[in-house]
């Protein structure tokens, strides 16, 4: 990995797992952000997670593809969504997401692009690409992860990077 | 659950916090915001299938075999 990569905070969720993983007092002084999480729901199976920034679920759009080995879909939707191992999914596995966000500390909206997996082992699989948007002008300082109505399971881990150009 | 991980990215420290009331209904109001966008994506995708299996049946009628009807898939 290129030396302009830090790793700016990591955390891996403990026993009896937690409502949501939050990166606060994000600092402005990279170019960019990429986000490394590997998830997994406790108790909902949807197999989707989400991301939020600077705690509000407005003005998040995305245009996805999505397939899972036989059949493919495509769509948009008004949240920013990555997938995640459900319950139902085989035992101790996790999914696998990469989310980068560039320009996030300008004054511009901010595009997110991520590429995520769930790795079941499994017949029942998916990957999903997504084309985000958050239609904020204001600097991200804040990144939260959800799942749809379940916890996120202990084990699951979140890496944040700063990215400089320089 | 009714806490949350937080990072402070600039100390590295991580806490457990409780949910504050508010922050437990924002999140039902999530989950039942998201369960309406996935019905949708669902009724959308199994209506795309119902068309799918209605066109190549009506094929199969005209008379293409199932390797014709596959081709032009």
């Amino acid at each position: 990995m290129a030396n302009t990569y830090t790793a700016i905070a990591t955390v891996t969720v403990g026993s009896g797992g937690a409502a949501s993983i939050e990166f606060s007092s994000i600092p402005a002084t990279y170019t960019d952000l990429q986000l490394l999480v590997s998830i997994r729901e406790e108790t909902s199976a949807t197999s989707v997670a989400f991301i939020k920034f600077n705690n509000t679920t407005a003005n998040r759009s995305e245009r996805y593809l999505q397939g899972n080995g036989s059949t493919a879909v495509s769509g948009t939707t008004a949240v920013l969504q990555f997938i995640a191992c459900a319950p139902t999914d085989t035992a101790n596995t996790f999914g696998n997401a990469s989310i980068y966000i560039p320009n996030y500390a300008g004054s511009n909206y901010k595009s997110v692009s991520s590429d995520s997996v769930s790795e079941n082992n499994a017949t029942g699989a998916f990957s999903r690409l997504v084309a985000g948007l958050w239609s904020d002008t204001s600097a991200i300082n804040q990144i939260t992860i959800t799942t749809d109505t379940g916890d996120v399971a202990q084990y699951s881990t979140a890496t944040l990077y700063g990215i400089k150009n320089s | 659950m009714t806490h949350k991980l937080i990072v402070d990215c600039s100390t590295g420290v991580t806490t457990e916090v409780e949910l504050t009331a508010e922050e437990i209904a924002q999140r039902e109001a999530d989950a039942a915001a998201f369960a309406e966008i996935k019905a949708a994506e669902e009724a959308a995708a199994q209506a795309k299938a119902d068309a799918k299996a209605s066109a190549e049946a009506k094929l199969a009628a005209l008379g293409l075999t199932a390797d014709e009807i596959a081709a032009l898939n």
